[in-house]
């Protein structure tokens, strides 16, 4: 499985060198990776189907518990199935679809990468795995929404997507961090048998917000939502993709796998329903302000991801299963209806449905796959969709609370479905052939033929739904740990309530489609609205941040080394001053104290003299000289205290630094005044109070009892272990070596800035 | 600053704190010295060289940018501390020594080089500094 995962980077980075085969004729061939691994998971069908799990475990970070482990059970095969499946259909898509585009290479490298990582994160059984691959989606979802990125609202939209996105990717670490805290382990299938010490935990509460909020940003949940229509900007082949098909189900699949581990008792079904429930019903009502095909799509998907978490939220063994198909039924028509959006936008030019009619006559097995979509989509029968949605009223019905409510809702957001899978699929075909679209021929293939497949399959399955009882749906419902009783998914269940409340939802859905024609006064009508969208709202907050930070920065940052210092200073005075004072008595022992002797004096002195010359001195070499000074007394007191590596390494330091000094302030004018008289008083003030609390400190220090342990373990090995006899040394080049290695990196960091700032500088000078 | 008397020591001091650099580098597995200060040595010499005889005859005499030693002392001191996972199969910076000390040299080992590695990184950026600020002027 790990080569299977991998399989797509590894091609990805093949795309980097050998791009350039990959754009002309050659293209198609690159679906030869999605379709071998959709072949590679098919043959795990049978083994899943009789209940068995496949584990397979890598190690990677095993000191943290994070580790390649791959579980492929029901829910992941059904994932690894879509991902792969429509993947293959995407590939050969646009090949015909991006032909002789300029960066169709890039365009592959990124979708396999994108395809790579959503396997990943459906395999992974660890939560860490998970998390990483999670990220993987979201920044090959930038990538691929901003690839037209000459194009301003492209690189727009691909940013928001990313900032949504990438909270909820921090979210999601949040919460499996302290997942993983609370019950050892990062991996998922040992949780299972955790599910009561993880419920009834402190943080609990706060693992099921951080797992939401990464699930609501991840699927578009309201109010998160705004990101998925922007996300349209990205060519179709990305929108079928990523943003209906596959990516934005990965926080759906989240809450999936975290059902039989977090799903303890009313708040999680409150949260769910009611955000799921908001959702859909939100965004189905959005479908019929919109003329873009693709809005209407994009919006219908938003509705459809609603529902997926609604009913995750019912949480009920019908309810699961009921979004197990739904997933299903989702991918199959909502991939193809983008794929025919595609194709009528690559045909016509354009996408706006009050101009489109009559394709039919010149696309005609594109207008049959619209149509077999638009009828499962709106849920009539035989398609699979009729089951999906039959299977949807089931569960809202027999739901415990308020089930009048939960099933009229579900009733109206699918009537809107409805109303938009046939405004997407069969309006832009039917009617007359307006002139200017007569000269409209049929595409290759290659693009016509991937939607029809998955509409004829949604028709196969609504047929024969036993295809899909026995590969997914009774495998997830075991995956989800709940009390398994055997069902049976069935076209006809006879005359009863179900039936009913179906053949309502199909009425309502073609009367909204007969009686409303969707037009630009009604698109205009909700934009009076906008400053009051979630999205608006986003974007001022962000702005806002902005302008605070800015704020902030340039408070802080001012670019003058002295109040970096000043500020630095400060903080510490406070910080240390709280500290010492907070629990300190001036009892210090001074009797264990050694005498001071005559060499201690006369240094200090020295020291003394050189820091008020320092201070006082109108010339400013005659400072650098004294400060020299200062610099050489305390080598010199190094010295004395048995340090002679440290005054070696002092002295030569400060002659270095001296001799910097005097090269800078040698070319300076003669005398500049800097500094009025208060602000002098306050630096000194500063350094005053800092150099007592430091005194203060270290008298505190001298109570501390030694401990000894440290040098003595150092004296006694330098020898015996490293071959040394200077302690000082051994310990650089031996015992911390690799603090001395990234002493040394930092080092040449410091030099390189050094070099890059003052040699960009002069490069600017030269071109004036 | 260039004065007779500072420019004719320093073509005699040049290579006399070029030599004690090494000697320090060199000692200081047993006595005080070691890589750092040696390397900080070495810049001085090269710095005060630049000061009598000017910045382009002390670029003239290293042949090289300064710069140029940090990746080749970095790229000792790592391969040094690697060595013992390559050749000895030892966890990553154990000190592997020759067994028989060299003359004038002294014993051999890994650390030795690593403390070249330093010896380097030091000499190169901060004549890298020194230079380039001195250039900027």
């Amino acid at each position: 499985m790990l080569a299977a995962v991998l399989l797509g980077f590894l091609f990805s980075l093949f795309l980097v060198f050998a791009g350039s085969y990959f754009k002309g004729k050659l293209a198609v061939l690159s679906s030869i990776i999605p379709i071998s691994l959709f072949v590679y998971f098919l043959s795990f069908l049978p083994e899943i189907s009789n209940g068995e799990v496949v584990y397979e475990s890598y190690e990677w970070i095993p000191s943290f518990g994070v580790n390649l482990s791959f579980t492929l059970d029901g829910l992941a095969l059904l994932f690894a199935l879509m991902i792969t499946g429509i993947g293959s259909l995407v590939f050969l898509y646009t090949s015909a679809y991006l032909k002789g585009h300029k960066y169709l290479d890039r365009f592959y490298g990124y979708l396999s990468l994108f395809m790579a990582s959503m396997l990943g994160l459906v395999l992974s059984d660890n939560l860490m795995s998970l998390f990483i691959f999670w990220e993987l989606t979201s920044i090959s979802s930038f990538y691929l929404i901003g690839f037209n990125n000459d194009k301003a609202d492209s690189r727009k939209s691909a940013l928001v997507a990313l900032g949504i996105t990438g909270i909820g990717g921090l979210l999601l670490l949040g919460g499996a961090v302290l997942l993983g805290d609370v019950a050892g382990t990062y991996r998922i299938s040992e949780m299972l048998s955790m599910r009561d010490s993880i419920t009834d935990s402190s943080h609990y509460i706060l693992i099921l917000l951080l797992i939401f909020g990464a699930a609501f940003t991840k699927s578009a949940q309201f109010p998160f939502h705004f990101w998925l229509p922007g996300a349209m900007k990205a060519p179709t082949p990305v929108s079928t993709y990523l943003h209906s098909a596959t990516m934005v189900k990965a926080g759906v699949y989240l809450l999936f796998r975290m059902t039989p581990v977090l799903n303890g008792g009313d708040i999680w079904h409150t949260i769910l329903i009611v955000v799921g429930g908001i959702t859909m019903l939100y965004s189905a009502i959005h479908i019929i302000f919109r003329t873009d095909l693709k809005g209407i799509l994009a919006y219908s998907t938003i509705s459809a991801l609603g529902i997926l978490v609604f009913l995750i939220g019912i949480g009920t063994q019908a309810a699961l299963i009921a979004a197990a198909v739904f997933i299903v039924v989702h991918a199959l028509y909502k991939a193809s209806l983008f794929l025919i959006t595609g194709i009528i936008d690559h045909e016509t030019g354009t996408r706006d449905v009050t101009q489109l009619a009559g394709l039919r006559k010149v696309l005609l097995p594109v207008a049959i796959a619209g149509f077999i979509a638009a009828l499962i989509s709106g849920g009539v029968p035989p398609t699979l969709g009729f089951v999906g949605k039959d299977l949807i009223y089931e569960s809202t019905l027999h739901f415990t609370n308020n089930a009048v409510l939960l099933t009229i809702l579900a009733i109206s957001t699918n009537v809107f479905l409805f109303y938009a899978g046939f405004v997407a699929g069969v309006k832009p075909f039917m009617g007359p052939l307006p002139k200017k679209f007569e000269n409209i021929h049929l595409p290759s293939p290659l693009m016509w033929v991937p939607p029809l497949i998955m509409t004829l399959a949604g028709l196969v399955f609504g047929i024969f739904p036993g295809l899909i009882e026995s590969a997914f749906a009774k495998p997830i419902a075991m995956t989800q740990a709940i009390a398994f009783e055997d069902f049976h998914l069935k076209l006809w269940h006879g005359f009863n309530t179900v039936l009913g409340l179906s053949a309502i939802t199909l009425v309502l859905g073609t009367i909204l489609y007969l009686k409303l024609t969707p037009s630009h006064a009604l698109e205009n009508s909700i934009a009076k609205f906008n400053f009051i969208s979630p999205k608006i709202l986003f974007l001022k907050l962000s702005e806002g941040f902005a302008v605070f930070s800015s704020y902030w920065t340039n408070f802080f940052q001012t670019g003058y080394l002295r109040h970096y210092i000043s500020t630095i200073v400060a903080f510490l005075i406070l910080l240390l001053g709280y500290l010492i004072f907070s629990d300190f008595s001036l009892e210090s022992d001074f009797s264990t104290l050694a005498e001071l002797t005559i060499y201690e004096i006369s240094i200090l002195l020295m020291l003394l003299a050189g820091v008020l010359y320092t201070v006082f001195t109108k010339s400013r070499l005659a400072a650098v000289a004294a400060l020299g000074v200062v610099g050489l007394s305390f080598s010199l007191l190094f010295l004395f205290y048995s340090a002679p590596d440290l005054a070696m390494t002092q002295f030569s330091v400060d002659t270095l630094t001296v001799i910097l000094f005097v090269l800078v302030l040698y070319k300076l004018p003669r005398y500049l005044n800097l500094s009025d008289r208060w602000l002098r008083i306050k630096h000194g003030v500063l350094s005053a109070s800092f150099g007592v609390l430091i005194t203060l400190l270290i008298l505190r220090v001298l109570k501390e009892p030694k401990n000894t342990e440290i040098t003595e373990f150092y004296a006694e090995n330098a020898y015996k272990l490293a071959h040394g006899k200077n302690v000082v040394n051994v310990i650089l080049v031996d015992f911390r070596g690799i603090d001395t290695m990234i002493e040394i990196s930092v080092l040449i960091v410091a030099a390189l800035g050094v070099f890059g700032l003052l040699k960009l500088r002069l490069k600017t000078k030269d071109k004036k | 600053m260039r004065t007779i008397i500072l420019k004719s020591a320093s073509s005699y001091l040049l290579p006399v704190l070029l030599l004690f650099s090494v000697f320090i580098l060199l000692r200081g597995h047993y006595l005080p010295g070691g890589g750092f200060v040696g390397g900080l040595v070495a810049a001085i010499a090269f710095v005060l060289d630049a000061f009598s005889n000017g910045l382009d005859k002390a670029k003239k005499i290293l042949k090289f940018h300064p710069g140029f030693l940090m990746p080749v002392g970095l790229s000792v001191a790592f391969l040094s501390g690697i060595s013992p996972l390559v050749f000895a199969d030892l966890p990553m910076m154990t000190g592997i020594w020759a067994e028989n000390p060299i003359p004038v040299i002294g014993a051999i080992g890994s650390p030795l080089f690593f403390d070249i590695g330093v010896y380097l990184v030091v000499i190169g950026s901060s004549l890298t500094i020194i230079f380039t600020i001195s250039e900027s002027l």
